[in-house]
């Protein structure tokens, strides 16, 4: 015991007393700053009677502002019937060129024929999410489907398109991670990209250099920190065809960037998706890329498809792991059967009548150089690839009330003339950046060429009597 | 023994004819105690005296009667439904819930070693998944499943982290369970076709044989699920007239007149100014509420509000608070926290208070306070977004829901969402309230602007059953429903809690989980009853907490009485083998009570 407790008493008695005395002054600083890390921001201290004052006091705004009656949407055209090739409102058919009914699907009688015995088959609705008894064979059968059609390993089946690419994107962009993306993506791709908590650099709209000296810039911060650089995953987040301007990507530009910097691509291809390409499998067919090198393609099925819904495909390694981190996919009712096979025969068609897409692209091509030519010399001009079928129709003005009301005039008198045209809509100020008032102008298959120039003529007139005033 | 009351299209069977006797029952439930390794203690001893003895119709003044039905008690409840199985049938009473049934709901937390137990299965699992995801990398060991191509090499993982450890090593065991494919309408029978998986869950294959099960896990609280009758006949019309889809906004072209007709239907049944309807349940909310909350406002969100409404509110910008499940004095404590001193960050007042939370619960079957929310909700001046997507149709004496079921006035509630996918049968979602913040929501909602509208058939659905329930196709067939629903509720509840169970939720809610705690034991649970052809849903982390994995069912109004006793027969023989009867406390009052349906 002694030759333990001795030599310990020798030590604390032969350290000199300033020791002591420095050593006690370092345990306060530590007790004084662990007090003030710890003190918070106090709140003040309130009776019961000042809250009470304070809470009768306090007045909220209300919940929603006052909404102007004379709003577009609150006064829509209601159509009767089917919205086909022609459009019924209040008895009076006019010519459809404002929905995305690009093959002519709506109204197919195939299509109702199946989505009917559907309905005798499984009821209207599927009753669950995926994951609890609302995986119903048919929806296996598209997914199959969709990934041979496209030529990927897998595909994945949203019950609605906006929260295919809502959700798609979080699903792998995290917090930390960098997606690079397009000026002028939908705003489905810019809620994915929100909902992600990435890091999102924007560049302008199709500019190869622009994306380029983003990416040349990320690559030097990466030098410098290499360990970060590792975890950090990049994407890039891109349409096929643009829904709000009409262009095509510059594909084989971005797939270059992907593996000189390893940014993963994400292609949305809604608009795309059975338009583009000879066989209507996209971009990627379109300008001869190889599906499997694409990480994912998103797409809606209601537009070309004519259904309701959206996929993913791509490599399953990639794709599958949605099925569980994708929300909307995860935590959403799946997609009624009657819109699965209506979807699951909307692509039979495609493959069986490739004639569709060839008749989609020559009026396309005739609508536009024929609206170029209708409104030439007019301070109306349109915008929009030539393989696309839709076209911005737009006013140069600086002012944006006067060209709002110019496109309203034009979408009115065309009405007036048995032409169904639409503004294309925006929330403005929900949008990430600012939009440019246009009439959003689709073509589809079945229009004979006949009435692409008859529409073609009354735009033209419209457009000269506007320009008269 | 009293005879059961006989319904208009459900079987008039007495409790004698049960197909499992009681004595049975009770040599089941010893030996069941006896293996149970964890002693589990119930939630909270509700200290009613039980009347074992009084098993005799009782006739009592009604007015008393009534009087009494105002308490919400499930053995109480028990005793006056055999009082009241005298009566006629139109004599049918529909639950009026209490404050404290509402405040106090079975949410039981696992005992402490139960908890451990849990935690360290975890923890083996996540070892070993660590390791084969190590011996993998090396090559050591083969991967079954999809690997990355060798041209991405060089990339940083996609994918990578606990949520694909835990996706590729862990739920890939599991994931025989869920994910289950239908071949047939998802009504009260249903057939599946069968799968085999030859690599570890990687991929299924169809092995060719179906299965006919009894359906337990669809939210078809109303048994609209059905391919035959007038809702089907008048969804086939639809597509005759309006086609299959618009390809077009509701902004743009996509307004039909049908969509109109719906849309005022709704409103009708909500008993509600105006309703907008939109094509997805989750794109509903998580389009929606950022429309109404902004950057300077508040959410305050129930912890266990539905992912859709949690990804609203974030989408928001709004400042979010979360309040403990179902606890109105602490969502009083934050509201005034938030009235009194506003936002901490800011310092300043708040511009609006917006209160988030369901109805009912999905994965807990509890019902919404909403009285108590709505007293709160006046006086501290919030706003209340009340989301019905498993109570509309499946709670109320006419199916309108929670609101309807507390007694409250649809005015009171601010925002009354809810889904059309389940009760209804068809799919998508809808607001209702005020003009005002339709007009707001139609003018200002993402879904109407850049997202399709609704598809025609599912439009016609709605209306179709909707109708049905308001009893505008000129019969009594909603009514029918809605008593056939509460009644298999009841029942199903209450043997289950007779036969050891530990259920959570109220006693009216048609969402019935069983708390089995361990992963394993749930995952066992559900593979053993569809092996015996009746499907469950089995709901573990992370959906739910670590240590609380389950079992749910959820009843229909498609469901007769022999199902649910056959339904519980399976469920008693297979909780015997994976030792899930965690309630066995709780069961011992029941053992005397005579349960009727």
């Amino acid at each position: 015991m002694d030759s333990v407790v001795i030599p310990i008493y020798t030590t604390i008695v032969s350290v000199p007393y300033y020791h002591y005395v420095l050593e006690g002054l370092l345990v306060l600083v530590v007790v004084f700053l662990w007090n003030r890390r710890n003190r918070r921001p106090r709140r003040p201290q309130l009776t019961e009677e000042e809250k009470e004052e304070l809470i009768r006091k306090w007045q909220p705004e209300p919940l929603v502002p006052d909404t102007p009656q004379d709003h577009p949407a609150l006064n829509p055209k209601y159509v009767d019937g089917k919205m086909g090739k022609y459009v019924s409102i209040e008895g009076k058919d006019y010519l459809n060129l404002a929905t995305s009914n690009f093959l002519g699907l709506v109204g197919d009688e195939r299509i109702e024929e199946v989505a009917k015995k559907t309905i005798y088959k499984y009821g209207v609705g599927s009753c669950g999410p995926r994951g609890f008894y609302g995986t119903v064979d048919v929806h296996l059968d598209l997914e199959k489907q969709l990934a041979e059609f496209m030529g990927c390993e897998e595909a994945v089946l949203y019950s609605y398109g906006f929260a295919t690419i809502a959700s798609a994107i979080p699903a792998y962009a995290k917090r930390g991670d960098i997606i690079y993306a397009d000026k002028g993506v939908n705003f489905a791709i810019q809620k994915g990209l929100q909902a992600s908590r990435s890091q999102i650099e924007w560049f302008e709209h199709n500019d190869m250099e622009d994306f380029e000296r983003l990416l040349k810039i990320q690559a030097e911060k990466d030098l410098k920190n290499p360990k970060k650089a590792k975890v950090t995953r990049r994407f890039m987040v891109v349409e096929g065809l643009y829904l709000n301007s009409g262009d095509l990507c510059p594909l084989p530009t971005l797939m270059e960037l992907k593996w000189k910097y390893k940014v993963r691509i994400f292609i949305d291809e809604s608009l795309s998706f059975g338009v583009v390409g000879s066989r209507g499998r996209g971009v990627t067919e379109h300008f001869g890329v190889d599906v499997t090198d694409v990480d994912m393609i998103m797409a809606s099925l209601e537009n070309a498809v004519a259904s309701t819904g959206g996929f993913c495909c791509g490599r399953s390694y990639v794709v599958s792991h949605q099925r569980l981190s994708g929300l909307g996919y995860c935590f959403s009712a799946s997609l009624p059967p009657l819109l699965t096979t209506a979807a699951s025969e909307a692509l039979r068609i495609m493959d069986e009548e490739p004639e569709r897409f060839d008749h989609l692209r020559s009026n396309g091509r005739r609508m536009l150089e024929g609206l170029r030519a209708a409104i030439a010399d007019t301070l109306f001009y349109v915008q929009g690839d030539a393989l696309s079928p839709v076209f911005h129709i737009k006013y140069r003005s600086d002012d944006v009330e006067e060209a709002e009301k110019k496109l309203d005039a034009l979408v009115d008198n065309a009405f007036e003339k048995g032409l169904a045209l639409t503004r294309a809509r925006y929330l403005v100020g929900e949008e990430a950046f600012p939009i440019v008032p246009s009439i959003r102008l689709t073509v589809n298959s079945q229009l004979t060429s006949e009435e692409v120039d008859k529409s073609l003529k009354t735009i033209a007139e419209v457009v000269r009597s506007l320009t008269k005033k | 023994m009293p005879a059961a009351s006989t319904d208009k299209g459900s079987s008039d069977f007495t409790s004698s004819e049960a197909s499992f006797p009681a004595s049975d029952l009770e040599d089941r439930s010893r030996s069941a105690s006896k293996n149970s390794d964890s002693d589990h203690s119930s939630n909270e001893d509700s200290g009613i005296s039980l009347h074992d003895g009084d098993r005799e119709p009782i006739e009592e003044p009604k007015s008393e009667r009534e009087a009494r039905l105002g308490r919400c008690d499930e053995i109480e409840y028990a005793k006056k439904r055999s009082t009241r199985v005298k009566d006629d049938d139109d004599d049918f009473i529909y639950p009026k819930p209490d404050a404290a049934s509402l405040l106090h709901q079975e949410t039981a937390e696992a005992p402490w070693i139960t908890d451990f137990l849990v935690s360290f299965s975890y923890m083996v699992k996540f070892f070993f998944a660590r390791l084969s995801e190590f011996l993998q990398a090396r090559g050591w060991i083969k991967c079954h499943g999809h690997a990355e191509t060798w041209k991405h090499r060089d990339f940083v993982p996609i994918v990578g982290g606990m949520e694909a450890l835990f996706i590729r090593n862990i739920y890939r065991i599991g994931s025989d369970a869920v994910n289950r494919v239908i071949s047939s309408v998802p009504g009260t029978v249903m057939t599946m076709p069968q799968r085999v998986s030859h690599d570890y869950g990687w991929t299924y294959e169809f092995s060719g044989v179906e299965q006919t099960v009894m359906n337990m896990g669809s939210y078809n609280y109303l048994g609209f699920a059905q391919n035959e009758g007038p809702c089907a006949d008048n969804a086939c019309e639809a597509i005759d007239h309006l086609g299959v889809a618009s390809c077009s906004s509701a902004q743009h072209y996509g307004s039909t007149s049908v969509n109109r007709q719906m849309e005022q239907l709704v409103a009708e049944y909500l008993g509600t100014e105006a309703a907008i309807c939109f094509p997805m349940g989750f794109g509903t909310n998580a389009m929606n509420i950022p429309a109404l909350v902004g950057k300077g406002d508040l959410v305050l969100s129930d912890k266990l509000n539905h992912t859709s409404l949690v990804l609203g509110c974030r989408l928001s910008g709004a400042t979010i608070k979360v309040f403990k499940h179902n606890d109105v004095a602490d969502l009083e404590k934050k509201l005034c926290d938030a009235v009194v001193f506003g936002d901490p960050t800011t310092q300043r007042p708040y511009k609006k208070i917006l209160i988030v939370m369901e109805g009912i619960y999905s994965m807990e079957g509890t019902i919404s306070p909403l009285p108590q929310v709505i007293a709160l909700k006046k006086k501290y001046k919030a706003y209340l977004f009340l989301d019905e997507a498993h109570s509309i149709g499946a709670l109320g004496r006419t199916g309108r829901g929670v609101v309807e079921y507390c007694g409250c006035s649809p005015a009171d509630v601010d925002i009354m969402m809810g889904t059309l996918t389940k009760s209804f049968a068809a799919a998508g979602g809808y607001i209702a309230g005020s003009k005002r913040l339709i007009d707001h929501l139609r003018v200002k909602s993402h879904d109407g602007v850049y997202g399709m509208a609704m598809s025609p058939p599912v439009v016609q659905q709605v209306i179709s059953s909707m109708s049905i329930m308001m009893g505008k196709d000129g019969s009594d067939e909603g009514q029918r429903r809605i008593k056939q629903l509460i009644r298999n509720t009841h029942y199903f509840r209450k043997q289950l809690k007779k036969l050891g169970f530990l259920t959570y939720g109220h006693m009216d809610s048609p969402v019935v989980p069983c708390v089995m705690f361990y992963c394993t034991r749930s995952l066992h649970f559900i593979r053993e009853t569809l092996n015996r052809n009746l499907a469950t849903v089995g709901v573990c982390y992370p959906a739910t907490p670590l240590a609380k994995c389950r079992a749910r069912f959820c009843l229909s109004a498609g469901h007769t009485k022999e199902q649910l006793d056959w339904a519980l027969n399976v469920c008693s023989q297979v909780a015997d083998i994976s030792n899930t009867k965690y309630g066995m406390q709780e069961a011992a009052k029941w053992r005397n009570v005579d349960i009727v349906y």
